[in-house]
């Protein structure tokens, strides 16, 4: 049941309570991420607000900004945001026709609640591309990358592993891997102008 | 009437007798534990003996056969009919990528393995990871090549994922339909013992597919001989498993339809992992510039003619450095 997201709060009165708890709900659900332990929050009270404020951030981040870069071949926002979502569906349509007990939504929600671990790594890339750009630079990023890589991955499967049918764990989360890899590859490898 | 002489204890006769009879009773209960052993792909009974076995089934592969058709019962447009094919554990996708990385001859991919339980989790997952396997070393070798030039300016390019994606699941889709569509036709003229569902050959060209992926992380490295020589080896265990999960379905068939029949499978095999590895070198293409102002993002290798500035791709494959006219 998605509490966080459905209910509109009275039709006629611009209340701020249902904002601020969804907005709290969303914060929630980020300590939850950061600190992974076995819990059902992230799978009980499943909205897609987080997700959505994470991969927009992400797909910003990722742009370069300038007019002239059409022929860059980086990615666009529109890209990102393709790659963020079909990913994430196509891991939960995996997940479920493996046979896992696992909502749509649900795995969605984790799915994209776990991209705030690169989300973080992201943003720390582009601080530390303002400073000289070098071999030293390189590793930093790559370790801080790596470092938020494991911490998604290991994040999704403490939240995704119980629903799967235990000798089909490995099948189920491999896909995980490979989409946090994308990801990760594509802040590792973003270059400013 | 007889109600006291059935309360009567029956006294079974001498053991051999009671034995005789017994075995009747029990032996349809015993024999199928002692028939299980022979499912599994035992050693070697004798090479000729064992090949038919493998290639015609024993009798216990029809009942796998006839249980599969009763497995695979909800109509179409349910959830449930879908996920009869990705009914397989973690263990039996380990075994086939191993038996899709070590063709031992003789041995049937699709008996040994598949066993009438194809999936589609494994030809899906090894073409997308193969796609951005792709995907990234053609990035990290055209970084390599241009280590070091300040006026290099690394680009992921992006789109050409989408192309190589393409190109990968149209393979792994459209020539397996082909060929069970040729198998189909070739039946019907010919009787041949072996055929194939059409997701069994899916299921084997993408195990095929696998042995691709750690080819193309490993062409990153720039010499020509190591690329040659995984490319050899990579084509030789992917087109002998092909080739010899094939051979089966149509060496009952006319010799030069046979012949004809592997070696297309083998030639657009090769076609395919040429291509692909080929694609990792030339990632970043060609691209024009018509403006001077932009020569500073010019590598070294670039010179001007009449029409403007040209950007030579210097592949590592061919040559080292471009060579510029005067």
């Amino acid at each position: 049941m998605a509490e966080a997201a459905e209910s509109p709060g009275d039709p006629g009165t611009a209340s701020p309570r249902p904002l601020m708890r969804d907005l709290k709900a969303v914060g929630k659900k980020f300590m939850h991420v950061l600190y992974p332990r076995r819990s059902n929050t992230l799978l009980r009270d499943w909205d897609l607000w987080g997700p959505l404020i994470l991969c927009v951030t992400l797909a910003l981040m990722l742009q370069k900004g300038s007019v002239d870069n059409e022929k860059d071949g980086g990615p666009q926002f529109a890209e990102v945001f393709v790659i963020v979502w079909f990913g994430a569906v196509t891991i939960t349509l995996n997940s479920k026709l493996l046979g896992g007990n696992i909502s749509f939504f649900q795995s969605l929600c984790v799915l994209g609640y776990c991209i705030l671990p690169l989300t973080v790594a992201m943003l720390i890339c582009r601080l530390v591309l303002l400073a000289e750009a070098g071999p030293v630079n390189f590793m930093v990023r790559l370790f801080v990358v790596i470092v938020m890589f494991a911490w998604s991955v290991v994040a999704s499967t403490a939240f995704l592993a119980d629903s799967q049918p235990p000798n089909r764990k490995v099948l189920a989360v491999y896909p995980v891997f490979l989409f946090y890899f994308i990801i990760s590859w594509m802040i590792l490898t973003f270059t400013p102008e | 009437m007889a109600a006291v002489d059935d309360l009567q204890f029956e006294e079974f006769g001498d053991v051999a007798t009671s034995l005789a009879a017994n075995p009747n009773a029990t032996t349809i209960s015993i024999e199928d534990p002692d028939e299980t052993p022979k499912h599994l792909p035992g050693p070697p009974r004798g090479s000729g003996r064992e090949e038919d076995d493998e290639l015609l089934g024993n009798d216990d592969s029809d009942k796998t056969e006839l249980l599969a058709g009763q497995k695979k019962s909800s109509p179409f447009w349910t959830f449930e009919y879908y996920q009869t094919f990705f009914d397989v554990d973690t263990y039996q996708v380990f075994d086939r990528i191993k038996g899709s990385l070590l063709p031992i001859p003789g041995k049937n991919f699709v008996r040994l393995y598949i066993r009438s339980n194809p999936d589609l989790y494994g030809p899906f997952w090894i073409c997308a990871t193969l796609v951005f396997a792709i995907a990234i070393s053609g990035n990290l070798s055209n970084f390599l090549i241009h280590l070091g030039e300040k006026t290099y300016h690394y680009v992921p390019e992006f789109r050409k994922v989408s192309i190589a994606a393409t190109i990968i699941y149209a393979y792994a889709w459209l020539v397996p339909l082909a060929l069970w569509g040729f198998l189909m036709w070739r039946n019907s003229k010919v009787m041949n013992i072996v055929s194939y569902s059409f997701l069994e050959i899916v299921c084997v060209y993408g195990y095929s597919l696998f042995i691709y992926i750690p080819t193309a992380i490993l062409w990153i490295i720039p010499q020509k001989a190591v690329r040659w020589i995984l490319v050899t080896i990579a084509l030789g265990i992917s087109g002998s498993v092909l080739a010899m999960t094939f051979w089966p379905a149509v060496r009952e068939d006319n010799r030069r339809i046979a012949l004809a029949t592997i070696v297309t499978i083998v030639l657009l095999h090769m076609l395919l992992s040429v291509g692909c590895l080929l694609s990792i070198v030339f990632w970043s293409g060609f691209f024009w510039m018509q403006h001077p102002q932009q020569k500073s993002r010019m590598t070294r290798a670039s010179w001007k003619t009449d029409g403007g500035w040209h950007r030579v791709p210097t592949c590592g494959w061919c040559c080292t450095e471009a060579e510029a006219p005067v």
